[in-house]
């Protein structure tokens, strides 16, 4: 890196790190009902909220209520969003003329929405109106975060809470998540994207006259798609000419920002965060890849306040950094290494493919790690064009779980699942049952954390073999051998962990990814969703241990450096092999030159 | 020093090992096995593989026959260590149990139909008595069943049940009435009422336990054996997804063949936690073959690993801290009395007082004051001794002869009109200060004076108490001294706080109050007023010594009636937490040796690069596999010593213990694999 990279990696580190307490601490107290400098402006809308739904914002529920209740919202949410991609083309807000989603696709991007996942098998530009972009994919963003704060929210309580049974109210979290928390931050950043140059309008797309017109030369295709070949077996090719091109309009600014600071990662466009007029400037990326981290990062001082020991989230923050900045480094230091195939003829230097030189190398990576670490999936590059052990980086970041920052509350739940089994194991290793946060860790606990870490990359074995099997799986590949493995690996793990990025280079929108996906998303999505709730419950009505010489401190650097082993190990015995057949023969063959 | 049990200790010993490989053969039965779900799994795997093996012999397989015939064997051997383990550990605790049941065979009892001495009695069979029955025992006879002495003293030789050599006196009243069925009594003869039923007796629950009938798994056990499924699972499909992709492979690289079923299989076997889920049952069965082995006997699993976990430790002061009785020093006179009248009138109070301590008092007053008894025991009303008025003594002619802690017998003097000698306090505070017991001794509303009861705090105690602390265990001595006397002994004992005045209801509360605050206590006691005590603490350790109340309400009981033990009962719960978590970190940390071993290895054919991850040098694919298994199979029967003694403990903050035990256990088990595999596959290529 040049001393340009280490100062802007240097100061994104130090703004983050600076806005996570006061950030984490607000939400504490969002949480906890108290008063915060929002309440006079928006607690009359928040009552208001309340009388128009019959919640009682007193009324406390037990854990399976309070799962109800979220599944109940999420199924609703779901059905109105599916039924609006069906019908699209009879609705307003569609100066393009789009037409109606297939079912299959309305059910993946439906369900892909719901779970805070936001996979695309369609291109935004080309297949969503204006009204689908804001009154459903956008409130989906919203909703799906503060879904996921709620759970998170509600797994703390347990922590806290001694010998109750009740856990919170749903509603009210709900309520308070997207009202006090992601509303403000969302106006407030998408203001800051505008500033940037980010376009917020409900234009027709626009025609423009290129200045300098150019042409180049295309396979050409038959009308199913394939490539035509002459009679000599050789692709045929044709000359396309370009002088105009077709500018995509839109709502921008105001769903760029609930999609970065909510982990969601839908594009307005195709290219995602990468076209420019969703991230324009170096600037506009900073503050992109500061809105993916910020919430997961502050969630975990929020944890800390809660549980009334802020060493508890600081010690699940490093381990967060830690893994970030290790991550980065490998990527940093393999797409700056570059191809050695490439430098034989002559082409040295790093990696460039697939990447934004309006952001650099660093700022394209720490993007890439942000997004993957979290939920977010939102790109700024495109990860097929990555080295094979660069594109190892996001697929394995991925693959840990989403824990590295994570989603928006799912980061943290998951984390403090981890966080359990590392505490079972240790615990044990130090001759005591095992404790957290002064809750004894029983049968119960062990049991939902396993399927809450362990769900999504189940989902990821058994899809990838059976997609290994299936013929319309592999036709969807751009690249046979073991990249078209990687990308359908990535795929999957992007979907069941709902993350939403695509590798690239494999065509999602097929009846075979379309109802797969959509399964794979809400396995990953409820299966640890309903298991933290269901612990929050089991942890609510244990009885406080109070901390001896005996217990493990679970706020220093000696557990951290578990925990972090402990991530590590899961992840690397769970998906060695499958990784060895992917980037890693791929990563061999590149330096042995093949 | 408590004696250990003759029997066999070592569970190398040849005659034990010969009985655990019949017995490991017999729990190769997938219906005894399946209750360990991943070596039920290894089972299936190898049957797997046998299979593969029968048919390849006909039809040629991808793999070379030796090879599949060796995966094969070698799986069958991982399963049979792993039952061995468990049976080897069964073992020693099965030849106790057979030594026991031979005391129980074949007694006889002499029924009374009342408790009398002189009285006729019937002969009756040992599973004839039922509870509430009265038997004669003399000397040389067998105790017939459990119960409790109504009258008379003996010796009593508790060997069988103990280990312990020397007799001990079993006596009515008190602490130690409680006698249990198989003991012989070697002098006099005393009347035991019985109190458990034919097939409840102590030592049919004994025998139960050590043959592990029983024994069930603790909660503990069951959450690491979910861990251990959950990995198992997770492995099995990663197994499973390997096939799939490596078909796929085979067409992308257009070379190579697909990873066979008996690679797959080794692999998953040599990923699956095999090494803690062979050992996880001996661990639990030789954690309480080791209390055994130090006279603890331990009622359930359950309460082992909770001493494991104890905060609070409430120890009865009487017999704990102090040796068992205090003793009589002195006689102090008040109010213009003398020694003499003092001696007297403490004497009337302990006629009919059969404690220790009221003994001590008639023995010192006959030997110092020449002072006896005879001819004086007629026409008394004895006063027994009550926590509530907390006095005792005995009416005789009119007079009441009382003593008392002095709070108590002021209140008694004051009620009948009494004055208070104005030196009183003074004496009392004095003997109280110097940590010892003043019992104020009365006749009517007439205070004579204050018997000097001494305590004696055992020697080594204080060190014991620190190593508790340094544990983060804290003590909390109970007596029913007065505060003053319970600060001196607390202090000199270097307890970390006491509960004076004690009555059993207060017991009770400190306890409730103590687990509502969240923690976990662990009482000793042996009397029956502790019984309620004993049965809501966490870790309830009864004297072998005490009563049947007691014994009946605790969860462990120490044969050695050595209350200090708990220190021991700790550090095996302890050991049996720590060697299945240093174990199963040491599995899993082998896991990643493996996937070098073996991943490259069943690759090699459809990606040659790969031979980039074989960094053991491994001399070929299927030496390299095979190697895995076998030493896959070996670490098992390798750390059967180390489960079977526990992994060391060390009393050293959680911190460092971790960090500690990761080094060992965690790093050892990373690299422990890539030197033991690179060995066999170095002997693998010699044979091969």
């Amino acid at each position: 890196m040049n001393l340009y990279e280490w100062m802007q990696t240097s100061l994104f580190l130090v703004v983050l790190l600076s806005l996570i307490k006061p950030l984490g601490t607000f939400m504490a107290k969002v949480y906890q009902g108290e008063r915060t400098i929002l309440s006079p402006v928006l607690g009359p809308c928040e009552n208001l909220i309340y009388r128009l739904g019959g919640v009682d914002r007193d009324e406390e529920m037990g854990w399976r209520r309070y799962a109800w209740a979220m599944v109940l919202c999420n199924i609703a949410l779901f059905a109105a969003l599916f039924i609006m991609l069906l019908v699209q083309g009879r609705l307003p807000l569609n100066p393009q003329q789009l037409p109606d989603f297939s079912w299959q696709l309305a059910l993946n991007t439906a369900v892909s929405f719901v779970t805070n996942t936001n996979w695309q098998n369609y291109s935004g530009e080309s297949a969503a109106s204006y009204l689908t972009q804001m009154a459903g994919l956008t409130v989906h963003n919203f909703v799906s975060a503060a879904t996921g704060m709620a759970i998170a929210i509600a797994l703390i309580r347990g922590f806290v809470r001694r010998k109750a049974e009740q856990i919170g109210n749903f509603w009210v979290d709900l309520t308070r998540g997207v009202l006090y928390i992601l509303l403000p931050l969302s106006f407030i950043s998408a203001l800051g994207l505008v500033s940037q140059g980010v376009i917020q309008n409900f234009s027709p797309y626009r025609s423009v006259t290129l200045l300098e017109p150019f042409s180049y030369q295309q396979a050409k295709v038959d009308a199913a798609g394939h490539p035509m070949t002459d009679a000599a077996g050789k692709a045929m090719t044709e000359t396309v000419n370009v002088s105009e091109v077709r500018l995509p309009m839109g709502p921008v600014a105001s769903q760029e920002a609930i999609k970065e600071l909510g982990t969601n990662g839908g594009g307005f466009f195709n290219a995602n965060s990468a076209h420019p007029f969703e991230n324009p400037t170096p600037l506009s990326n900073f503050l992109e890849t500061l809105l993916i981290l910020l919430i997961p990062g502050a969630l975990t001082y929020t944890f800390g306040v809660m549980v009334g020991n802020t060493r508890q989230g600081w010690a699940l923050l490093f381990v967060m950094l830690f893994l970030l900045m290790g991550a980065f480094s490998v990527l940093q230091g393999a797409e700056s290494y570059g191809n050695p195939g490439l430098a034989k003829l002559g082409m040295q230097g790093p990696n460039l493919e697939g990447k934004e030189l309006r952001f650099g190398l660093a700022a394209t990576n720490l993007f890439t790690v942000a997004t993957t670490g979290t939920s977010c999936g939102a790109v700024v590059a495109m990860h097929d064009s990555l080295t094979p052990l660069g594109g190892l980086v996001p697929l394995g970041l991925i693959l840990l779980g989403e824990i590295v920052f994570g989603g928006v509350g799912s980061g943290l739940y998951t984390m403090l699942a981890f966080a359990i089994i590392a505490v079972f194991v240790s615990g044990l290793m130090i001759g005591r049952t095992p404790e957290y946060l002064g809750k004894k860790i029983e049968v119960r606990e062990m049991w939902m954390s396993i399927i809450t870490i362990l769900t999504a990359g189940i989902v990821v074995l058994i899809l990838s073999g059976i997609a290994m099997l299936t013929p319309q799986a592999l036709a969807s590949m751009a690249n046979p051998g073991s990249h078209g493995l990687t990308e359908i690996i990535y795929a999957i793990a992007s979907m069941a962990n709902n993350n939403g990025s695509a590798f690239a280079g494999l065509n999602g929108n097929t009846p075979f990814y379309n109802l797969l996906g959509a399964l794979a998303m809400l396995i990953g999505r409820y299966g640890p969703a309903i298991s933290i709730l269901a612990m929050a419950g089991s942890l609510a009505g244990k009885k406080y241990v109070p901390p001896s010489l005996g217990t493990l401190p679970t706020d220093k650097a000696p557990f951290a450096i578990w925990l972090t082993l402990v991530i590590l190990i899961v992840g690397a015995l769970t998906f060695f092999p499958a990784l060895a057949m992917g980037p890693i023969v791929e990563h061999l063959t590149m330096l042995g030159g093949g | 020093m408590p004696k250990h049990s003759k029997q066999p200790t070592s569970a190398f010993n040849p005659e034990l090992i010969r009985g655990a490989l019949v017995e490991s053969v017999k729990k190769l039965d997938p219906r005894t096995l399946w209750r360990n779900p991943v070596m039920f799994c290894v089972e299936i795997a190898s049957l797997i593989t046998m299979i593969t093996f029968i048919l390849s012999v006909t039809h040629a397989n991808q793999d070379p026959v030796w090879f599949t015939a060796a995966v094969s064997v070698w799986l069958w051997l991982t399963v049979f260590f792993s039952t061995f383990a468990e049976a080897l550990a069964e073992g020693r605790g099965k030849a106790r149990a057979a030594s026991l049941r031979k005391a129980r065979t074949e007694v006889t009892a002499k029924r009374l139909e009342r408790p009398e001495f002189g009285r006729p009695h019937t002969v009756v069979s040992a599973n004839a008595l039922k509870k509430g029955d009265c038997i004669l025992v003399e000397a040389g006879d067998m105790i017939a069943g459990d119960g409790e002495v109504v009258l008379g003293a003996a010796l009593v030789n508790e060997s069988a049940v103990t280990g312990e050599s020397a007799p001990v006196v079993r006596e009515s009243g008190g602490d130690r009435s409680a006698v249990t069925g198989g003991t012989q009594v070697i002098a006099n003869s005393v009347i035991v009422r019985i109190t458990a039923n034919p097939g409840e007796t102590f030592l049919d629950r004994m025998i139960g336990l050590i043959e592990g009938a029983k024994r069930r798994k603790t909660p503990n056990e069951i959450a690491l054996e979910v861990l251990l499924i959950s990995l198992t699972l997770v492995f099995l499909l990663v197994c499973a997804n390997m096939s799939p992709l490596s078909i796929y492979s085979v067409r992308a690289a257009g070379q190579g063949t697909p990873v066979s079923l008996t690679v797959l299989v080794a692999l998953f076997v040599c990923l699956a936690p095999t090494t803690i889920a062979a050992l996880l049952p001996a661990i639990g069965i030789a954690g309480m073959d080791r209390l055994f082995q130090k006279n603890v006997i331990a009622l359930s699993g359950r309460a082992i690993e909770a001493a494991g976990d104890v905060n609070i430790l409430l120890l009865d002061k009487t017999g704990t801290i102090t040796h068992g009785n205090r003793e009589a020093v002195a006689f102090i006179p008040v109010g213009g009395h003398t020694e003499q009248e003092v001696a007297q009138a403490a004497l009337m109070t302990s006629l009919a007082d059969e404690t220790p301590e009221g003994r001590s008092i008639v023995t010192l007053a006959k030997k110092q004051y020449g002072l006896h008894d005879e001819g004086q025991a007629a026409g008394v009303e004895s006063i027994a001794f009550s926590a509530e008025t907390r006095l005792s003594g005995i009416n005789v002619a009119d007079q009441k002869y009382r003593k008392g802690a002095a709070d108590s017998l002021v209140a008694f003097v004051k009620l009948q009109g009494g004055t208070i000698p104005h030196e009183l306090e003074i004496v009392v505070d004095k003997i109280a200060r110097e940590g010892a017991t003043p019992l104020v001794v009365c006749r009517d509303q007439e205070i004579y004076g204050v018997v000097n009861l001494k305590d004696i705090v055992k020697s080594g105690i204080q060190e014991r108490f620190r190593q508790l602390r340094s544990m983060g265990i804290k003590t909390v001595m109970i007596t029913g001294d007065n505060p003053l006397t319970a600060a001196a002994i607390a202090a000199e004992a270097q307890v970390d706080d006491f509960l004076s005045q004690a009555k059993p209801e207060d017991k009770l509360r400190l306890i409730k109050d103590s687990q509502e605050a969240g923690f976990m206590v662990a009482m000793t006691g042996d009397g029956t007023n502790d019984a309620p005590a004993l049965a809501q603490a966490d870790v309830a350790v009864a004297m072998n010594t005490g009563t049947q109340p007691a014994r009946e309400a605790a969860n462990i009981i120490d044969l050695d009636s050595n209350p200090t033990k708990l220190l021991d009962i700790v550090m095996v719960g302890k050991q049996i937490l720590m060697t299945r978590g240093n174990l199963t970190t040491f599995s899993i940390a082998n896991d990643i040796a493996k996937y070098f071993a073996i991943v490259p290895a069943a690759l090699l054919s459809i990606y040659p690069q790969l031979g980039g991850l074989n960094i053991m040098h491994l001399a070929s694919p299927y030496s390299a596999i095979l190697s895995a298994v076998i030493f896959n199979a070996l670490v098992i029967p390798a750390l059967v010593p180390l489960a079977l003694k526990g992994t060391a403990f060390r009393p050293l903050p959680a911190e460092k213990l971790l960090i500690y035990n990761l080094l060992i256990y965690g790093v050892g088990g990373m690299v422990a694999p890539f030197l033991g595999i690179k060995a066999i596959d170095l002997l693998v290529g010699v044979l091969v």
